[in-house]
Parts: structure tokens; C-alpha cells; sequence
């Protein structure tokens, strides 16, 4: 089958590679019909995030038919059509009972290179996303293995096209959850999203799905903005205006009640601290450039959430701590748990309050992939989202 | 670890010793009432004497052949080398086991303790561990154990070279809570430990508590090198733990091995 493939540090490519074959009973193979580009495959793309292998095949956002289940699978059929939510969770442990899927105790091959890492402790896998989170064979290919077949995988028997139902993967559920987990109070709170990319557009519908009083969107891709803008967010770019100023304008002086850092550790921005970031993230002394975060700790109202579904990846430096404890800040963070939002938003799809597929800007191929990757690094030609048809 | 303790990261951190076993009529093993300790634990590297000696003896020798060598850059490399090793063995601590935290005690013995908290009651997961013979599926490194009577056991690990083996006797055995082992006089590898099950508060299951003490085959320098070759015991245990945990809670371990990759035209591994 065609794979899209890491073949080291900013190189990705299309390969020809053995189909995926069923390794245990709870296994199922999907045909893959559609498969996205996420901006998290962006930090595997340039190596931030470790422990990626020459060979692995990259992608974690992906839908499809079901064409072999291992003998173990109950709840789903051959036939049947499914979105995958991209971590892997084995439904059984103490974690996964308490719906926190993404910190799955028991779905992890690798877990003592996560436990290096951090602090003993490691989540679950994912798919396409490097061998510390389980080096599993990602969905960017024709065919995918989905272990835990009876836990992931949900049945879509509306005929809503793929591309209306391919982000319930990834990128709606994790805006929702970031918007979720801020505790909005409807017709009150005003929520600020740092990063208009796919995760932040996703989070300011949420929150106002949600019923926030007014969200604010910060990017400095002009095409990222309108698209905030079109949903009737407030939006401010920060190379022209000064966002700390700016908010407090928007606000009244308070700060927004919640802030949503949709960036995660690869920030922009500017100033000496955004230079001495990059820096040490080049010399990989540090994973992490986190102005957005800097912006989101400073410019957030008393009482306020900080709500992180971007991803961080290490240790950071020169966080404005003491701003946060002094406005005594609730920060919420971490992995989204996937699998407990899909029946909930798919809900949502169904009755029309959302349509995900505004966020499309790019369709292509396999082949086309990794041009591809690179336009939406570079944020070329408008390129938001990206989606992939493996037979095109 | 322990919420209740004291001191949880002090001195006297855990590892059972053969004359702690508790006698007839077990106490419940809860938070407060562990069993102690004997002999101070430190994360301090003691090097056993013979190590010293070695280390000594290698030192002075260096020293002396940096004092004769002619060349001023070999004088100063072999006899810094020296002067560092002479140092090491007459403070008698081992600094690389030391920044790997190799944890040993004042008997010289190496410490290692895991834990880990598994979905299933206390009594079945003792029984998994009283199965001595069935060990071997849940610890890779483990060859085979042979139960030779009640008490005792013939243990059979593989070695780089071969295999090693020795006999053990159980020095406590509470079903539901606690096992207790010691190693017999002539053991290739002297080692002593238990495993303690102690139901987890809020319907979790089984906090499964592991402690060994061993004496390494080379002195703190084997400990060193089986801790930088992945083959030391703290290592083998959080995958054994790990590994139990999965077979009681899926009944299976998560896998990639065999899967697709670019890495191989035909049949690539993970």
C-alpha cells in the first residue's frame, strides 16, 4: 500500500510499504477513506518532539471502512464505517473508566521511553506520533491497523460526507474539550483562543457553542483571522497590535475569564524572550518556545482558566508564575480524551448547530502529501487544514 | 508511595530484609505498619572491598605509569586518570552509580523497588505471584522456577554468558498480602525481597509493592554497566510490573511488533 513515511528531520515522502496485517485479536484493519495533515505532526515533521524512526508512517487523523476484525472484536463489522479518535485506549484500566482516555495506563508497548521522559509516569499511545507514544503505524496511508477495536473506532450511519465527520478524530474534539474544560458561564464569559490554525478555530466555535459572551481570536495569518472572523470572533493580529493591550481594551480592563493557548511549544512571536526560546529549542536545549503561553498567563482576568490544548513537550523556563498565582489562575491542560466526545459532537453534526468542514483549504493526494506538509508548515497559499484522499 | 509514612524518602526507605518476616498470625499490611528496614538504606554507591581494591590497586598503577611516561600530555592524562581512581577507592563511593541512582544499603547491597496499581483484587494477584512456576511468563529474564518443597525454589535467569541459577527459600507467605524471599548460602547473585499487595483506596484494585535487595556480581561497576545496558534489575521490574499489570487488566500486552513500516520492503518491523 502508499504510506506517507518520516524519513528523518523535514523529510517526509510517499512509499510503497507491506499492508497492515491484524497483530492481536482486539485488532481490526481499516481501508482508509480520508486522512488529514494535524499541525501536531508538524513538531514530528522537524524532529521537536523525539524518538520519531526513519520509516514510520506518520498520521493520527483518519476515517474509513472496516475490512478485517480479529476474532476478540464484538462491536464492530466488516462494512462498518468509522471515524478513529487518534489516541489509543484500552477501555479496562482505571484512567480509561474514568473517561480520561488519553491517559490510557495500558496501551502503551513503550512506556518506560515516556517514563524517561516524564517523571515515571507515561499516557497512552497514539497513532503516527513517535515511539514514545507506542511507535503504532499511523492513518496516513491506504490501510491502518486499529488495535482496541472495540473501544476506539464509531459507527457513522448518517450519510454526512467524510469530510463533515474526519475531524471528530482530532482537531473538534480537542478545541472542544480545551473550550469545555474552561467552565464558560453562558452569556457572561469572555474566552481569548491564541492560534486561529485548525485546534483554536475549533475551540472558539466551541466556546461559542458553549454560549461565551464574546471570543477573541489571535493569530498573524491574515486568512486565519477572517476565518475567526467569519464565525463573528473578535480578532487581533499580533504583529500589528499589541495583544496585552489590546485584550485589556477588549475586556474592559478585566482580561478574558478563560484563555485557550492553541499554539502549543513551537510559538512564534517576538522579543527577546521569544529569541532566547528559539534559540535553546534549536540547540534542543529546551523543547519548548511558549510566548503564547507567557501572553496567555499575563492576560488572563482573576479566577480565570488557562486552558492548553496545544502540545508541550518538555521543561520551560521564564513563566510568569507569579502573575498567575497572583490572579490565582486554574490552569487545565494535556491530551484530549477523545473517545468521550465523539457521540457528543457527531450529535452536534447531525443536528447542524456545526458543519467541520469550514476549516478545509487544501484536498490532494497521497502523492501530493508531502508538498503539502511543507505548504502548511510555511502557512502558504492560506493552507489551514489539510485532508487526503489515500486513493486519489 | 506512602502518604502516611513519616519519613517516605528517608534514610530507612524500604526493602525487606530475611529477618523482617512477619511470624504466625500476619498483621494487615497497611500504610502505617510496614515492615522495616535492616541497616540503613542510602542512595550512596558503596563499593564492596574487593571492588576498592581493584579500583586502588588500577589507580596507583596509573599514577606510576604516568610518573615514568616521557610524554608531558600522557604524564598528565594517566596520572590524573590515576590520582581519580586512588581518590574513588579510599572514599569508597562510586560516583557514576551514584549519579545513576543506584540506590544501596550499608551492607552493600543494591536496592530496587517498584510499584504499581492493578485492577484486580489482592487475592488473585497473590496467587498469580505464588504460582513460582508460572513466573517466568510475567518476567521475561526469568528463565524458569522450579519449586523443589514448600519453602524452597531453584531460580534459573539468563546471563550474557549461559544461564545463572540458585536456590531460594520463601521467608514469609501471607495469602492476599505479602511474599517474602531469601536467597541460600552458595547463590550466584545473593538476593533477598518481597512483594506486598494492599488494596487501593477508591475501588482500584491492588497496590502491588516490590522490593529487592541484590548483591551484583561485580560490585557497584556491575551495577553500573547492567544500569547502562538495560539489563539491571530496577528496569527489568518496571517492565515486569507493567506487564503483569496488562495481563490481569487485558489479558494481553499491547504490541507493534510485525507491523507496517518503510523500514523493511516486505513485512517491516516496528
Amino acid at each position: 500500500m502508499k504510506a506517507i513515511v518520516w524519513q528523518g528531520t523535514n523529510r517526509v515522502g510517499v512509499e510503497t510499504v507491506p499492508d497492515p496485517t491484524l497483530l492481536l485479536p482486539t485488532d481490526a484493519i481499516v481501508r482508509v477513506t480520508s486522512t488529514a495533515i494535524c499541525g501536531s505532526d508538524l513538531h514530528l515533521l522537524d524532529g521537536v518532539i523525539p524518538s520519531m524512526e526513519r520509516g514510520d508512517i506518520l498520521g493520527h487523523e483518519f476515517m474509513g471502512e472496516v475490512v478485517e476484525i480479529g476474532r476478540d472484536v464484538k462491536k464492530l463489522k466488516v462494512g462498518d464505517r468509522v471515524v478513529v479518535p487518534f489516541n489509543i485506549a484500552c477501555g479496562a484500566c482505571d484512567p480509561c473508566r474514568r473517561g480520561l482516555f488519553s491517559a490510557c495506563d495500558n496501551s502503551n508497548p513503550n512506556h518506560r521511553m515516556a517514563e524517561a521522559l516524564y517523571g515515571g509516569v507515561s499516557g497512552g499511545g497514539l497513532f503516527g506520533y513517535s515511539h514514545m507514544y507506542g511507535g503504532y503505524a499511523g492513518g496516513q496511508a491506504q490501510y491502518v491497523r486499529v488495535p482496541f477495536a472495540d473501544v476506539g473506532p464509531h459507527r457513522i450511519e448518517s450519510d454526512l460526507r467524510d469530510e463533515q465527520v474526519l475531524f471528530l478524530t482530532d482537531i473538534f474534539p480537542t478545541g472542544y474539550q480545551a473550550a469545555e474544560q474552561c467552565g464558560i458561564v453562558p452569556g457572561r464569559d469572555v474566552v481569548a483562543v491564541f492560534g486561529a490554525g485548525p485546534v483554536g478555530q475549533f475551540a472558539a466555535r466551541s466556546a461559542q457553542l458553549l454560549g461565551a459572551a464574546h471570543v477573541i481570536v489571535i493569530d498573524r495569518v491574515p486568512e486565519r483571522l477572517a476565518m475567526a472572523a467569519a464565525a463573528g470572533c473578535q480578532t487581533i493580529n499580533y504583529e500589528q497590535d499589541d495583544v496585552l493591550v489590546a485584550l485589556r481594551e477588549a475586556t474592559g480592563g478585566r482580561g478574558p475569564d478563560h484563555v485557550i493557548d492553541a499554539v502549543g511549544m513551537e510559538a512564534h512571536g517576538h522579543g527577546p524572550g521569544a529569541l532566547a526560546d528559539t534559540a535553546k529549542q534549536r540547540l534542543r536545549l529546551s523543547f519548548d518556545r511558549i510566548t503564547a503561553l507567557r501572553w496567555a498567563l499575563l492576560s488572563c482576568a482573576k479566577g480565570g482558566t488557562v486552558s492548553l490544548p496545544g502540545v508541550y513537550g518538555g521543561l520551560i523556563d521564564k513563566v510568569p508564575m507569579g502573575a498567575a498565582f497572583a490572579k490565582g489562575l486554574t490552569f487545565r491542560m494535556g491530551q484530549t480524551h477523545t473517545h468521550r466526545h465523539v457521540a457528543p459532537l457527531l450529535s452536534r453534526i447531525e443536528a447542524g448547530e456545526i458543519d467541520p468542514s469550514f476549516v478545509i483549504t487544501h484536498r490532494a493526494t497521497l502523492d501530493e502529501a508531502p508538498d503539502l506538509y511543507k505548504t502548511f508548515r510555511d502557512k502558504h497559499d492560506g493552507c489551514v487544514k489539510v485532508v487526503l484522499n489515500p486513493w486519489g | 508511595m506512602n502518604p502516611d509514612s513519616p519519613n517516605p524518602d528517608g534514610p530507612n526507605h524500604d526493602h525487606a530484609s530475611p529477618d523482617s518476616q512477619t511470624p504466625d498470625g500476619p498483621a494487615t499490611p497497611d500504610r502505617t505498619a510496614e515492615p522495616q528496614a535492616a541497616g540503613e538504606a542510602s542512595t550512596g554507591a558503596h563499593m564492596p572491598p574487593l571492588e576498592r581494591s581493584v579500583v586502588g590497586s588500577v589507580g596507583v598503577a596509573l599514577i606510576g605509569a604516568g610518573l615514568r611516561s616521557a610524554r608531558p600530555l600522557q604524564k598528565i592524562v594517566l596520572g590524573g586518570v590515576g590520582a581519580g581512581l586512588t581518590a574513588l577507592a579510599a572514599t569508597g563511593r562510586n560516583p557514576l552509580a551514584t549519579a545513576l541512582k543506584i540506590r544501596q544499603n550499608a551492607q552493600g547491597e543494591v536496592l530496587v523497588s517498584d510499584a504499581v496499581t492493578v485492577g484486580k483484587p489482592a487475592g488473585a494477584l497473590y496467587a498469580r505471584w505464588r504460582d513460582l512456576e508460572r513466573l517466568p511468563d510475567l518476567m521475561t529474564h526469568l528463565q524458569t522456577v522450579e519449586v523443589l518443597d514448600g519453602r524452597r525454589s531453584r531460580w534459573t535467569v539468563k546471563a550474557p554468558a549461559g544461564t545463572v541459577s540458585w536456590e531460594a527459600e520463601l521467608t514469609a507467605d501471607e495469602p492476599g498480602q505479602r511474599l517474602a524471599w531469601q536467597s541460600l548460602p552458595g547463590a550466584a547473585v545473593e538476593n533477598h525481597g518481597e512483594v506486598l499487595f494492599r488494596t487501593a483506596p477508591g475501588d482500584r484494585g491492588t497496590e502491588v509493592i516490590v522490593r529487592l535487595a541484590y548483591r551484583p556480581p561485580a560490585g557497584t561497576a556491575g551495577a553500573v554497566v547492567a544500569r547502562l545496558t538495560g539489563e539491571e534489575p530496577a528496569q527489568q521490574l518496571r517492565d515486569d510490573l507493567m506487564r503483569f499489570k496488562r495481563e490481569q487488566e487485558l489479558g494481553f500486552s499491547p504490541t507493534t511488533q510485525g507491523q507496517s513500516s518503510g523500514r523493511a520492503a516486505t513485512g517491516g518491523q516496528a
